[in-house]
């Protein structure tokens, strides 16, 4: 195993020094660095190059500039980290921090919602194989795999954010708005309900009406001027996601699972208010240590449950305990929502088209949230919409294989129930090839969101990138190489551990 | 999945495919070749059969509309504008009868450039994946077959092309040569979109050259060239070209993309990425400059992925149709095979090509 991680991190370290060498020549002799300055009619213009080619070593062949530059990244290992300088003089070091920090913001959110979504489609239509709602769900898969992201994101800017910003001022959902989406999800519920005709219909009729009402509701009320959920929502939902979570987790038919659940679920209500207090003065750590107080805290309440298997009982109320306080701080969030669309920087068109933050827009934590929720809105949907694809097709795929196998035939036959079958037997197993698959998205999902960052006007890492390239500027390009080319390799690396952890079959040698 | 479960024949080592299920496939391939089976299999495929259709009228339209300009040759087209010629702007540039998608604001008629685009488009998606293929055979194949030395060179300079970015050397090298024209972007797309090909390659040949008839055709004296090219190449050829054409969708994904970013096809000439880019600003106001590039690049993709969703279906052996119960129930009444199942139950190492087509162009 040792030798396996060690032969491979000195064989990949080699692989990328040359990947490194090929780009550096590439960028390098890909145009003229000096063209702006050449072109340029300041009286000062020779000075400028002087200085420029002084500042970037332009004076020596780009095959030996290389190892110049490599000595500064070897540096790194040192302390003295050294990435050179951009075409403006600036310290490529300090602007890959916040590229970094940007791409990681952008991308982190869409990566974990494109997951949870893709793997939960591509279950769902796993167990309704070759029914309408899989062939629908095929069918929209291929076309979400056949969209270029920069039409997406054009065609996102326009509509949702000019389209929905326009709608604020008469914040009403006509009639038959609300019927049609209404009957859309009903459909939708009904396919992946399946079975006879009569529980398709109670499933799909429940959606249509629940759906209509709440919307109905939210236009009469103008909800969207002002949204809240209040107690009655949070309590609800609380409840509801005790009971949904304990369903798929632990089954109904364990009680323990479920009054820990409950307690969890009630405790969050009875703390709804007294929280409100703490809200006020909110900073991101006291948030994080907020979030995982409340994810031990409630694995606790589930392990001192007991039962027959204490760590499930404790895993369910973790994860009650977890989405239930993301719900308490929605309705936060919401609250701070007017208060955001009227300040005299957003002026009432809140959804935004460009960069991360809205600039000197001051107010504390839960406004900063709701304004980078607003301005990561687009992007995510354009990005969620692009990779949600291959993660439903390989889920589903991975899926059908694992319910094929002769085990979970003997899991049925021995009477388990099929929420066992699915969950412990069938998920798990197919959740081995997406981990790794993940895993491996993780690593080229930092370089990876070029596109999207240059519709939004993001300043990340892919602009970063065409920047410099534009610029024939090779060390800001090969800033987010090393960043990208390092990522991609350690990942690839956890991929192949993970899968051999997972997988007792796999050996790795 | 089925409730039923019929116990297997001894011998019978596919799990989960019942009886029922596996004489219905016997039956449906009874006296076939493996060509004539293929070509049933991928026929059965609706959504594949009608993108086959599909893409040839788009390859035709964009072909014979504004003609095909190669170097100084041009072959007359029947649509009345050429896509480089500036005409009056009439009707303040909207859709008209003239110029049904309208004009751009110097008045090049938007047909006639779109059509050009899909051209360029095309070109660049078939010459990527002509070159990637062929490399990617070749390495997988040299790789797999020789193992050892050669296999470990080979593979560590995969592991070096695919490190960096497809976007990211698309954006390098299309600075440099994106103004030689679509067929020199195409080559290089090609050559370095290879990689998951020639991996999936080497790992049928390292579990081919194993097995029996290799060592068959060895010991009856033939050289390794014959072996790898006659043996067993033609044993791959469902994961060749199953992976060539989610290849070639990811291909033309890219050559818009990178076209979008400025790093693609350059002026004067055009393609579907470009106009994309040149128009984007005008989009409130003129959206069909925008509607009709994006839908044929989505159409020509979505094709591309359907058709080798078909082949996918077609040549994969190790695909398990499992009847839904209606089909089988009317196989068991008329003896009919099942026309209806024709989703694709792929395979994991086609899968994972597919998000490689995905991946570089976020």
């Amino acid at each position: 195993m040792a030798t396996f991680v060690i032969r491979r991190l000195v064989a990949s370290f080699f692989v990328f020094l040359a990947a490194t060498y090929l780009m550096y020549i590439l960028t390098a002799l890909s145009g003229d660095p000096l063209e702006d300055l050449r072109a340029s009619t300041a009286p000062n213009a020779a000075q400028l190059i002087e200085r420029r080619i002084d500042l970037l070593n332009l004076d020596v062949p780009p095959y030996l500039r290389y190892f110049i530059w490599l000595g500064g990244v070897g540096g790194c290992f040192i302390g003295q980290c050294n990435l050179g300088f951009n075409v403006q003089g600036q310290p490529v070091l300090e602007i890959l921090g916040q590229a970094l920090g940007q791409t990681l913001q952008l991308v982190t959110f869409a990566a974990i919602v494109a997951v949870v979504i893709g793997v939960i489609i591509g279950i769902t239509t796993a167990l309704r194989q070759y029914s309408t709602y899989d062939y629908s769900v095929t069918f929209v898969t291929f076309l979400f795999f056949s969209l270029p992201i920069f039409w997406v994101a054009v065609l996102l800017k326009q509509y949702i954010a000019i389209g929905f910003n326009d709608f604020l001022r008469q914040p009403t959902i006509p009639p038959l708005a609300i019927v049609v989406i209404a009957l859309a999800l009903g459909l939708i519920a009904a396919g992946i309900a399946g079975g006879d005709l009569k529980r398709r219909l109670i499933a799909g009729g429940t959606a249509a009406v629940v759906t209509g009402a709440a919307l109905a509701y939210m236009s009469a009320t103008e909800w969207f001027l002002t949204p809240s959920l209040g107690i009655v929502v949070v309590a609800l939902t609380a409840i509801g996601l005790a009971f949904a979570v304990t369903a798929i987790s632990a089954g109904l038919r364990n009680r323990r699972a479920l009054y820990a659940s409950l307690t969890v679920a009630v405790l969050a209500i009875v703390l709804y208010y007294p929280l409100q207090f703490l809200f006020v003065s909110m900073t991101l750590p006291l948030f994080l240590g907020l979030a995982i107080g409340t994810i031990l805290l409630s694995g606790a309440i589930g392990y001192f449950w007991g039962g027959h298997d204490r760590w499930q009982s404790a895993r369910t109320a973790a994860i009650v305990g977890f989405l239930t306080a993301g719900v308490i701080a929605l309705d936060e969030f919401m609250s701070y929502w007017n208060a955001y669309s009227n300040s005299s920087r957003v002026r009432g068109r809140p959804i935004a088209t460009i960069g991360a933050e809205t600039p000197n827009l001051g107010g504390n934590f839960w406004v900063q949230g709701v304004d980078s929720f607003t301005h990561l809105l687009l992007p995510t949907i354009a990005l969620i919409l692009i990779s949600i694809a291959s993660y439903t097709r390989y889920t589903r795929s991975s899926m059908l294989e694992v319910l094929n196998q002769d085990y979970i035939r003997t899991a049925r036959a021995k009477g388990l129930t099929e929420r066992t079958v699915l969950v412990r037997h069938a998920f798990r197993n197919a959740m081995i090839p997406v981990a790794t698959i993940i895993a491996f998205d993780i690593g080229a999902i930092v370089g990876g969101a070029v596109i999207t960052e240059r519709v939004f006007a993001w300043t990340g890492m892919g602009a970063l990138f065409q920047n410099g390239l534009e610029r024939t500027d090779p060390n800001p390009v090969m800033a987010f190489f090393l960043v990208t080319g390092t990522l991609a390799i350690i990942f690839n690396l956890i991929a192949d551990l993970v899968y051999a952890a997972l997988d007792p079959r796999i050996r790795i040698s | 999945m089925t409730t039923n479960i019929p116990v297997q024949e001894p011998g019978h080592n596919e799990p989960g495919v019942t009886d029922e299920a596996s004489n219905l496939e016997l039956k449906e391939v009874e006296g076939l070749s493996q060509g004539q089976i293929v070509r049933r299999r991928f026929f059965r495929h609706k959504g594949a059969v009608i993108a086959m259709i599909v893409l040839a009228a788009i390859i035709l339209l964009s072909t014979t509309s504004v003609g095909v300009t190669i170097g100084p040759w041009r072959t007359p087209g029947w649509w009345p504008f050429t896509w480089d010629a500036l005409t009056p702007v009439e009707n303040r540039t909207r859709p008209s009868l003239a110029h049904p998608f309208g004009q751009d604001e110097v008045g090049r008629d938007i047909f006639a450039l779109v059509m050009r685009g899909t051209q360029q488009s095309l070109s660049v998606m078939f010459i990527a994946g002509i070159i990637a293929t062929v490399i990617g055979v070749v390495i997988g194949a040299l790789s797999g077959y020789y193992r050892k030395a050669i296999d470990s060179v080979l593979m560590r300079f995969t592991d070096v092309i695919i490190t960096i970015p497809i976007i990211v050397i698309g954006a390098v090298l299309g600075v440099a040569f994106g103004s030689l024209g679509a067929s020199v972007l195409g080559v290089v797309i090609g050559l370095f979109s290879w990689t998951s090909l020639a991996r999936l390659v080497r790992a049928e040949f390292l579990s081919l050259r194993e097995r029996e008839f290799v060592d068959a055709a060895r010991v009856a004296g033939a050289r390794d060239r014959r072996i790898i090219f006659r043996h067993i190449l033609p044993n791959t050829v469902g994961v060749i070209i199953v992976n060539s054409t989610l290849l070639m969708a990811a291909a033309i994904l890219l050559e818009t993309a990178l076209s979008f970013l400025g790093f693609g096809v350059q002026s004067p000439d055009t393609s579907l990425g470009k106009i994309i880019s040149d128009n984007q600003a005008a989009f409130a106001t003129r959206p069909w400059l925008f509607w009709w590039p994006g839908l044929f690049i989505i159409a020509i993709a979505l094709c591309i992925n359907f058709i080798g969703d078909g082949l996918r279906d077609a040549f994969d052996p190790r695909q398990k149709r499992m009847p839904s119960a209606r089909a089988l129930a009317k196989g068991k009444g008329a003896n009919a095979v099942t026309g209806d199942v024709a989703a694709a139950n792929a395979p994991i190492a086609s899968d994972l090509s597919e998000r490689d087509g995905g991946q570089g162009t976020r």
